[in-house]
């Protein structure tokens, strides 16, 4: 299902965040990657930092989700109540449908 | 006395003529002499100008908490106001006549079912446009690192406590948005004027770290 914005992912469709092996100026923090969790926003579409880091275009703009996660999912040990999450900013290539 | 070079025991033939933290006695660590070198290099190449980072300083600590609590109490008073701060967080501040930048705002309501709570994970991220410069805490590695894994533990150590049936919500800001928290409005205000209510939003209940009405707790990440 698409989005309002033609993006390809629409609000509540199940994700998961794929590890790019990517190094460099990445936006994916590490703890969440592998992990599963649902669309939360769709952000729109922004310059790639992975390029604008370096020096480079960054062009043209690519989607930006919000993408929420349960803690238990994300920290095995996670000391708190199942209904805790977490939500971050996630851009389309480090996504996958699951 | 005349006042010469000569007293400094140095010459000087720099870009930045005086040291740059004269009245910090802390010892400088190794990452603060790398960033002064670097700067003092791009100043000397013509890269960038001391009134161009004078002027990126100043625009930095524009911002201030009293803008964010504004915009949080026209949300609780105003419901139309309310509805374009939580679709369009710039347009809102916008509408105040706060000065905006490129960066996105993102605001994050808390409910009786929710409690929020913003951190950057990867650098320190905060919308300093609008609210100026971030705590200490929060640029700190601890606050960074916990606020992730062991919310509840952090907020506790806030001075907040939330029963389990209380969704804990964290925010990273890892990208391109920014993020302030709209807290709930405190029982027992409804005769408050608008002065009244801003002075009772404490800095730190905007990123979610703090309620209304209630001071800051003493933090020790």
């Amino acid at each position: 299902m698409q989005s309002s914005s033609g993006n390809r992912y629409a609000l509540g469709d199940k994700v998961q965040i794929v590890d790019l092996m990517k190094a460099g100026h990445v936006r994916t923090p590490a703890y969440v990657r592998g992990k599963y969790g649902t669309i939360d926003h769709d952000c729109g579409n922004f310059e790639n930092p992975e390029e604008r880091a370096y020096g480079r275009v960054g062009r043209p703009p690519i989607p930006l989700y919000r993408v929420r996660i349960m803690q238990k999912h994300i920290w095995e040990d996670y000391e708190g109540p199942e209904g805790d999450s977490l939500v971050l900013e996630i851009y389309d290539h480090w996504l996958r449908p699951a | 006395m005349t006042h010469t070079d000569d007293d400094h025991g140095h010459t000087h033939d720099h870009a930045t003529p005086h040291p740059t933290r004269e009245d910090d006695d802390l010892e400088m660590t190794p990452a603060e002499a790398k960033f002064l070198a670097l700067k003092e290099m791009l100043i000397e190449i013509g890269m960038v100008t001391p009134a161009e980072i004078m002027q990126r300083l100043e625009y930095n600590s524009r911002g201030t908490p009293h803008y964010g609590a504004k915009m949080i109490v026209k949300s609780w008073l105003d419901p139309e106001f309310k509805k374009l701060a939580l679709n369009d967080g710039r347009a809102a501040a916008q509408a105040l006549g706060i000065e905006i930048t490129d960066a996105e705002l993102m605001v994050i309501e808390n409910t009786p079912q929710t409690h929020n709570l913003v951190v950057c994970t990867l650098c320190s991220c905060y919308p300093r446009w609008l609210l100026g410069e971030p705590p200490a805490w929060y640029v700190s590695k601890a606050y960074r690192s916990r606020a992730v894994k062991e919310p509840r533990q952090v907020l506790k150590e806030f001075g907040l406590s939330f029963p389990e049936e209380i969704e804990v919500r964290v925010h990273d800001s890892n990208a391109d948005l920014r993020y302030i928290v709209m807290p709930m409005r405190p029982e027992g205000t409804e005769g408050m004027s608008e002065e009244e209510l801003v002075a009772l939003i404490p800095r730190d209940a905007l990123v979610g770290a703090a309620l209304p009405g209630q001071p800051s707790g003493t933090v020790t990440l």
